[in-house]
């Protein structure tokens, strides 16, 4: 039996979308502290998955336990408060145009702590830009900056509260190598230091080989294989394999 | 596609349309209320029309008077331009012809905004950082539209009115003081208080349109555009049709 505290429980989770069954009696645990990635092939329901965890999409049926509360039972006042503890960084970064990266940084800070004060947010605006390497874009627009800067930004944005768990929706698509390989870097670098757990959604071999202490595979809707890179790379399933060659 | 599915298609849009505006209408008077973000909107939403609804505005005057003068000239009443003039811009053509351009200039850039918001996650975003993306996004631009849209048809029509005057000026001689006289003297509450009171719906149509279009965009970049250009074709067509209900309403409000 696992010893471990899970911070997230779901299970028996189903969501369609009219005939179409994306996620069918699905089970998952997240552990404290742990890097667990979900990997599954496009359309397989990944996204819709964190989108239900965090309450963007409601589920059929089913339970989402984050810290013990059930997601879909929660009022929109409860549901913020845990989105305050849970960071969500999104496959299109989705920085705020109108906004420069200041502000963009500050936004979820002034909604979540109210009452923080000026040189408080400055502060911790500074620190995680300082975090993820980009203290001088602090004024500039999210046009302005790259496809791996944006990332970076939106990486910030997340942790600027400082969330107790983070989601990451394919954190590495549409990058090239080179910059994919420093995201992960990244991530990898933000768990140490912030010492958060993290559900990693992806379909990303060398993010889930560099990033993911444990694999979940997502086929057919359901949480069809799981364990670590290695033992996944080895397993004797086809539809396992089929990721893997 | 079908006769059933077109009217299928149009009575769900009407059904989500009217959903949308009752959610408006529950999120507005709820706390938390985003001040900050009202004003800014109107700014953007009514002094940012302003140059654009101005130069609209002193065209029509000034063509209107111009098309007006042979007619009144073969009647012998070209002393009535100034009366006649006034009463058609102050209860039509000012309010409809504003609120067309401002249907154009921000329910498409309210639709393309928000369309492209929801395209690239940005109303996700804000949702999971502890924000109601309805009232702050959707709530906000409704009641700026609603607001400046009066105003901005009282500017437009003293605009019109001054190009009208410049336009019987370049047959005659009228001086401003005696134009604006024989303009007040013609204008009666009947004429201007039902023509401003039409402009908040007018204006509220204008908001919640490109809001209800951009909010619900569908994913891609076409359906961005889609979104934009479909926001304009809807509220102008709301505009045609509250203005129709309002003459109406102003008939039986005023005569019974």
């Amino acid at each position: 039996m696992d010893t471990r505290e899970p911070v997230i429980i779901i299970r028996d989770l189903c969501k369609a979308f009219g005939s179409n069954v994306v996620l069918d009696h699905f089970d998952l645990n997240l552990y404290r502290g742990e890097n667990l990635v979900v990997l599954g092939k496009s359309g397989s329901g990944k996204s819709v998955l964190i989108k239900c965890i965090i309450g963007l999409l409601r589920p059929d049926s089913g339970r989402i336990e984050v810290f013990g509360q059930n997601v879909p039972d929660l009022r929109y006042e409860e549901l913020d408060q845990i989105r305050a503890k849970v960071g969500f960084l999104f496959q299109s970064n989705a920085l705020y145009d109108s906004m420069t990266v200041r502000e963009n940084l500050e936004f979820p800070l002034r909604r979540h702590w109210m009452h923080t004060g000026q040189k408080q947010v400055d502060e911790l605006v500074q620190m995680v830009l300082e975090s993820v390497g980009l203290p001088h874009t602090v004024d500039m627009m999210p046009a302005e900056l790259s496809g791996g800067m944006r990332k970076r930004i939106a990486l910030a944005r997340t942790l600027i509260l400082k969330p107790a768990i983070i989601l990451y929706d394919e954190p590495t698509t549409g990058l090239d190598p080179i910059t994919g390989m420093e995201i992960i870097e990244l991530i990898r670098e933000v768990q140490q230091q912030y010492r958060t757990s993290s559900l990693v959604i992806t379909h990303d071999l060398k993010l889930v080989k560099l990033a993911g202490e444990r694999i979940i595979m997502l086929i057919d809707g359901k949480c069809y294989a799981q364990g670590t890179y290695d033992e996944m790379k080895t397993s004797t399933d086809p539809k396992v394999r089929a990721f893997f060659e | 596609m079908s006769d059933y599915s077109i009217n299928k298609a149009l009575l769900d849009e009407i059904g989500d349309l009217a959903r949308f505006t009752a959610r408006f209408f529950r999120e507005v008077f709820r706390p938390r209320y985003e001040f900050s973000e009202f004003a800014h909107q109107c700014f953007v939403i009514g002094y940012k029309s302003l140059a654009l609804v101005g130069l609209t505005a002193f065209i029509l005057g000034l063509v209107l008077t111009m098309q007006l003068r042979p007619s009144m000239v073969r009647y012998g009443v070209e002393a009535q331009i100034p009366a006649m003039v006034s009463i058609a811009i102050v209860r039509e053509i000012g309010p409809v012809i504003t609120a067309l351009i401002f249907a154009g200039k921000i329910g498409s850039s309210i639709g393309a905004e928000l369309g492209s918001m929801r395209v690239t996650e940005q109303i996700d975003a804000m949702e999971v950082s502890g924000t109601n993306p309805f009232k702050y996004l959707v709530v906000t631009r409704t009641l700026a539209a609603t607001l400046m849209l009066p105003v901005l048809v009282v500017l437009s029509d003293a605009i019109s009115l001054y190009g009208s005057w410049i336009g019987v000026n370049i047959y005659d001689v009228l001086s401003l003081k005696l134009f604006w006289t024989q303009v007040i003297e013609n204008l009666a509450y009947y004429d201007a208080i039902p023509a401003l009171i039409k402009c908040f719906f007018f204006g509220f149509a204008v908001g919640i349109v490109g809001c209800y279009k951009g909010y619900y965009s569908k994913k891609g970049t076409e359906g961005v555009g889609r979104s934009a250009n479909s926001a304009v074709v809807m509220a102008s067509v709301f505009i045609f049709i509250l203005d129709l209900l309002a003459v109406q309403i102003t008939e039986l409000v005023w005569y019974y």
